[in-house]
């Protein structure tokens, strides 16, 4: 292929990314109750588990439960983002939209790379929404504006690679039903983590489990950022004692695996 | 019309596919002239999909060529795709959208621009009559508009040719016929339209060719009139008493095909003749019968179903599944 060929190639494929994500954005405008959902989510989180369960645990080294609750929601929201991705790709393949796509002069990227750049953008959006409600519960971020940037950016990087693994998963289910059935299986991989108690107390198998889990990983990566209590000392699991790195290690290789797997997904799909 | 006599414009030789132990197209072989509808007819399970899948660059042959548009679908997938419209079994569409919006996004997809794009889609649902909904939902359409506007979103770039895969299947009467008045709308702006059927009967109305497609193959092909000139059909007589059948089927064995008996059902008084096709009038049956004496309660001309289509061609019911079902619904 000739440069300016290529070049038009890459144009056309940026072009049909965007105009993808801008129709998983638009359909948020006639969807009112999704973004309610987007906002009840982390407001309902919030109360439940911060004052339900918070009354209850004690926090290692003192300090407010719901300061130490905050970080782990934002992971456990952002994990579960894999939804999104999985609903809609499973939705389009069940209804055909994605055999007419790949029948269209677009580029096959466009469909993955245009649903996780949408999914980026709204879960900022929720990721604000979320840290809003923590403020108002009591949560604070402590370390400055630098720390607490670098927080969210590192969320961010999470939540991208974790919408390709959805991206990917949804291109395996062949429609809406089977998507919905992965669903429940998230629960687990947010409960088996330190997002709300310490592994220290865990059977020893789920202890390594929790402590090699990317979501406890990025959980204490955000308590240190932010300056939340619950971060633990002593003897411990690699990815805890290293968390930032950890979880940027985990992202950058969960878009290793997924983001190769999931293009030629798109590209060989039916072939 | 006048009759197009162009160039194939879909032309496949020898195509061949393979799905794990099922054998989908097994040496298919079409040629498509343009400016005309083409027929695929067959059961379920036939390869008609396939076919259109291969033609419309979604799934690659093991074997064989395909050429659409002037185009080899294998080594140039990205031209095809520039020369054809596609719709599916399903409506390939985004419920949570409107339906003017799901065209404008897939103009945008077919590069036509932002204001093209918008231009077209309200070009489009103004000529096909569905200008008043689109700005509605697409969850809130009705079965028969959301395949309509599925049928128009292939219709973005003026297709050369078109592919439709079933596009009636589960659509009620009303429907069906909207579907078929576009499709005789777009053949008349040139666009060659290639559909699948399970209905000989939709192949009939829309069709000039016909490919008749069994176990991944063509079995048989020609206009409707000559594939039901090898089909028949049949004559049935519903007689007062059952004992004026055997007079009935003499009565009518001048009209009979030759070679093939004639069904007496005594519990139902029912007699059914097979017959060729030189067209056949009622008035001729009913002066037969009364010649002979026979008092007939009911005649009615049948004309071949799918199934017999197929009992003729291969010698086999359609599938197994379709005439248990056939035997229920009995």
């Amino acid at each position: 292929m000739t440069a300016p060929a290529m070049n038009s190639t890459f144009r056309s494929g940026l072009s049909d990314g965007l105009t993808v994500m801008s129709r998983n954005l638009l359909k948020l405008k006639h969807q009112p109750g999704q973004i309610v959902a987007t906002f009840a989510f982390p407001l309902v989180s919030v109360v439940l588990f911060g004052y339900v369960f918070g009354s209850a645990i004690p926090i290692p080294g003192g300090g407010n439960y719901r300061e130490y609750l905050m970080p782990g929601l934002f992971v456990m929201g952002t994990v579960f983002g894999v939804m999104g991705a999985l609903t809609v790709i499973a939705k389009d393949n069940g209804l055909g939209v994605m055999d007419r796509y790949r029948s269209m002069p677009m580029a096959r990227s466009a469909v993955p790379f245009g649903q996780t750049a949408s999914d980026l953008l709204v879960s900022a959006g929720s990721l604000v929404v979320m840290a809003a409600c923590g403020l108002l519960f009591g949560w604070r971020a402590h370390n400055g504006i630098g720390a607490t940037l670098g927080a969210f950016a590192l969320l961010l990087l999470l939540q991208y690679a974790v919408s390709w693994v959805g991206v990917y998963l949804g291109a395996l289910a062949k429609n809406e039903e089977t998507a919905a059935r992965i669903g429940p299986l998230i629960f687990p991989i947010t409960m088996i983590s330190n997002v709300f108690v310490p592994t220290e107390g865990m059977p020893a198998v789920l202890r390594t489990i929790a402590d090699w889990n990317p979501v406890s990983s990025a959980t204490i990566a955000l308590r240190e950022l932010f300056g939340n209590p619950g971060v633990p000392t002593g003897d411990l699991a690699w990815p805890l004692a290293n968390p930032v790195l950890a979880t940027a290690g985990w992202s950058v290789l969960l878009l290793a695996i997924f983001v190769p797997l999931a293009v030629r997904r798109f590209r060989n799909a039916g072939l | 019309m006048g009759t197009h006599t162009g160039e194939a414009i879909v032309l496949a030789e020898g195509l061949r596919k393979r799905f794990g132990e099922t054998q989908a197209l097994d040496g298919l072989d079409l040629a498509v002239p343009a400016g005309t509808v083409y027929g695929l007819l067959g059961p379920n399970g036939a390869g008609k999909s396939t076919a259109v899948r291969v033609f419309s660059t979604l799934t690659r042959p093991d074997e064989g060529t395909a050429v659409v548009a002037g185009h080899d679908v294998v080594r140039d997938p990205a031209a095809v795709r520039r020369r054809i419209g596609l719709a599916g079994q399903h409506a390939a569409l985004d419920e949570q959208l409107t339906g003017r919006e799901n065209l404008r996004i897939f103009g945008r997809l077919f590069h036509l621009g932002r204001a093209k794009a918008r231009q077209r889609a309200d070009e489009l649902l103004e000529r096909f009559q569905l200008a008043h909904a689109g700005d509605r939902l697409v969850k809130t359409y009705s079965g028969g508009m959301r395949r309509r506007l599925d049928l128009i979103s292939s219709l973005i770039i003026s297709p050369t040719v078109l592919f439709l895969d079933e596009p009636t299947t589960g659509l009620d009467p009303r429907s069906r016929n909207e579907i078929w008045d576009t499709v005789r709308d777009l053949v008349t702006d040139g666009t060659t339209v290639l559909l699948t059927t399970q209905y000989l009967d939709e192949a009939d109305q829309l069709a000039q060719n016909i490919a008749v497609i069994d176990t991944g193959k063509v079995i048989a092909a020609g206009t409707p009139d000559e594939l039901k000139a090898r089909i028949g059909g049949r004559i049935d007589v519903v007689v007062s008493d059952n004992s004026d059948l055997g007079e009935a089927a003499r009565a009518l064995a001048v009209l009979a095909s030759s070679g093939v008996d004639p069904d007496l059902d005594a519990e139902r008084n029912l007699l059914s003749v097979p017959v060729g096709t030189e067209s056949l009038a009622l008035p001729d049956i009913v002066r037969q019968l009364d010649q002979a004496g026979v008092k007939a309660v009911d005649v009615g001309i049948r004309k071949p179903t799918l199934d017999e289509v197929f009992l003729t061609l291969t010698g086999k019911p359609a599938t197994e599944d379709e005439s248990e079902k056939e035997e229920v619904a009995r």
